[in-house]
């Protein structure tokens, strides 16, 4: 039995409450009725109407959504496939720089992937805008793609896999109905990082987006250098609330799935 | 191998080679050519072949950041250690096939530490022998600069690294010491900031620390002090907001390595004599080891590049590399420099990534 302390509380207790304090004064603040930001002056949601007056903050929403959404959906598709050959292909020549260069871009500073990337596009003469945020994302969204996905394919019943084959499955069959659904929930778990981080990033999109396709961070960021403002606390609640669903509907969602993966192989084992 | 598998392992390494190493390639390209008032703003020095470019290579980017002598340390040091780390193993299978941990690993982390040393000790050198002809015609600011940043961003990362340890350290082992059916939510509890936006984050210290913001506030209304304290654009709230953005990547790993403990060897040491603390100094702390590592390596390596922490939470004085790049690029539009300042971050990069990448793999073994 492991015993849990008074310094063990007090630790979790401040740990949490200095992870905590600063967003929750966040969301408290943008229902301010006051252009002070730091003084108080009765509640109020004018802020939020504000927001969505705002044309700009609009347009930038619907880049960074429609390049997350590609990117995502194309770093797990490329980040499945990398994980996949990493646990299952056996010695390849290349592998060590394979694995190189999926570790690294989960290190690498965005400054220099930034940099590097915008100069190789204009050294090709690609053209700034959407697709080349959408280029930049996924490149390293699916390295952490992989890495979730990685994690899943290790741990997980190899023999089950070579028994669809064993019964006539051609390679592609069963990966499509043996061990796509055993992964499905890193799968998703990868999509939704990768649509996260996307959806957050400053330095790489700053780098490589042109000047029609400003995105939601580089907007926050240029009006955030200028100090706090009230509209900004407003769209940063709005960004913490559908973070906090997503997360906790995913881990929920991940959870019954796993749930019934246990139970159904369970059942496999009593026929 | 099939063609199937050929076809499989082609694709995510294509895209990669294209999209990763190939700009890689470039950025060095760029970093040896000359600034032109154009669009792109730099001489191509790679038009005429292969010797023409050759003769025409510029390392005055490099100078001009006073930065060549420890580019080329780097280098070697780099490639020695590469050399080391991949004929060691070899060598050791070949000499004992079947040997444990044992004192040929202990030599190869002290070689490993050895190299640490010398590379600071490199920079060191660098640095003094670069501050003296500084010394004596102080016009050439600019080439100080980059070095000056060079450092301060060393320092900065090793400083918030340490911070961010001595914090998250109690928090993950309060988090496996307490019952079975909190973990899960706990767990939940470190990693839901890591989803939020990093850019919200940081942004949520500038009301808090701003002059007239809610802790100046909160202190002048308790009289702890009579005049609001200057935190803002200062070293201070660079290192605090390093350690908030940071926290769950250190706590994470140590976590999952107290997680994994058995606690019967906690129980055992204690039954054997040992106090609480002794126990946890003798057994536990050693055995959190690797996730300790894998948290400082995890916070250092992006630390060191960090651009939004200092242009947010520094001031004018607070200098980190990842700034100047930025601003050297954006704001004075000089790509070669740019470039160069890249490469040298990266070089200095490589040997913790590596060493980070090696960590990882013995864990997994």
């Amino acid at each position: 039995m492991r015993k849990f302390s008074w310094f063990n509380a007090t630790s979790l207790t401040f740990g949490f409450a200095f992870l905590y304090l600063p967003m929750l004064i966040l969301i408290i603040y943008s229902f301010n009725e006051s252009r002070l930001v730091t003084v108080w002056a009765g509640f109020s949601t004018k802020w939020y109407g504000e927001l969505f007056q705002n044309k700009a903050f609009l347009d930038a929403a619907k880049v960074t959504i429609k390049v997350a959404f590609w990117s995502s959906t194309l770093a797990t598709i490329l980040g499945t496939m990398a994980a996949y050959i990493m646990v299952r292909t056996g010695q390849f020549r290349g592998r060590g720089l394979f694995s190189g260069m999926i570790y690294a871009p989960l290190v690498m500073p965005e400054v220099i992937t930034g940099l590097s990337l915008l100069l190789f596009f204009i050294a090709i003469g690609l053209d700034r805008g959407v697709i080349t945020i959408v280029l930049a994302h996924t490149t390293f969204a699916m390295c952490y793609v992989s890495v979730v996905v990685t994690s899943r394919l290790v741990s997980f019943d190899q023999s089950l896999e070579e028994a669809a084959l064993d019964l006539g499955c051609t390679p592609f069959d069963a990966f499509r109905s043996v061990t796509l659904p055993i992964i499905m929930p890193a799968v998703i778990s990868g999509w939704l990082l990768a649509f996260t981080l996307s959806l957050d990033d400053l330095v790489i999109a700053s780098f490589t987006s042109g000047p029609s396709s400003t995105t939601l961070p580089i907007k926050i960021f240029s009006a955030v250098r200028l100090g706090v403002t009230p509209e900004i606390n407003a769209l940063s609640t709005i960004m913490i609330g559908l973070v906090t669903i997503g997360v906790i509907s995913a881990s929920l969602v991940s959870r019954s799935m796993s749930i019934k993966a246990k139970a159904d192989e369970r059942r496999a084992e009593q026929d | 191998m099939n063609l199937r598998a050929r076809l499989l392992i082609f694709v995510p390494y294509a895209w990669l080679l294209v999209f990763f190493l190939v700009p890689f390639g470039i950025v060095l390209k760029i970093s040896l050519s000359d600034i032109a008032l154009a669009i792109p703003p730099y001489v191509p020095t790679m038009k005429d072949g292969f010797w023409t470019m050759i003769r025409g290579l510029d390392l005055e980017n490099y100078a001009f950041i006073g930065a060549g002598a420890v580019f080329a340390s780097f280098t070697l040091l780099v490639l020695a250690i590469a050399m080391f780390q991949i004929l060691y193993p070899r060598v050791r299978r070949a000499l004992i096939p079947d040997a444990r941990y044992g004192i040929f690993d202990s030599a190869a982390v002290a070689l490993t530490a050895l190299a640490v040393v010398v590379v600071n000790i490199a920079v060191l050198v660098a640095v003094l022998s670069f501050l003296f002809p500084v010394l004596s015609d102080f016009v050439d600011i600019p080439d100080f600069l980059y070095f000056a940043a060079y450092l301060s961003s060393l320092k900065i990362a090793l400083i918030s690294t340490l911070l961010t340890l001595l914090i998250g350290y109690p928090i993950a082992y309060g988090m496996a010491r307490s019952a079975e059916h909190w973990r899960p939510t706990l767990l939940m509890l470190v990693i839901l900031p890591f989803w939020t936006s990093f850019l919200i984050r940081v942004y949520a210290w500038m009301g808090i620390l701003s002059t007239e913001g809610y802790l100046n506030q909160l202190l002048i209304n308790i009289g702890v002090i009579s005049d609001p304290l200057v935190i803002l654009n200062t070293n201070i709230a660079v290192y605090i907001g390093i350690v908030y953005t940071y926290l769950p990547f250190m706590v994470l790993p140590i976590y999952a390595s107290l997680d994994k403990m058995d606690d019967s060897l906690v129980e055992a040491a204690e039954d054997l004599g040992c106090t609480a603390l002794s126990a946890f100094w003798l057994v536990t702390a050693p055995l959190s080891k690797p996730g300790v590592i894998a948290g400082c390596f995890l916070v250092f390596i992006p630390t060191l590049g960090e651009f939004v922490i200092p242009s947010l939470l520094g001031g004018s004085n607070t200098l980190m590399i990842g700034k100047v790049l930025w601003e050297e690029f954006f704001n004075n539009r000089d790509w070669p420099v740019a470039s160069a300042v890249a490469v040298i971050l990266l070089f200095i990069l490589i040997v913790p990534i590596v060493a980070f990448q090696r960590n990882q793999e013995g864990g997994e073994r």
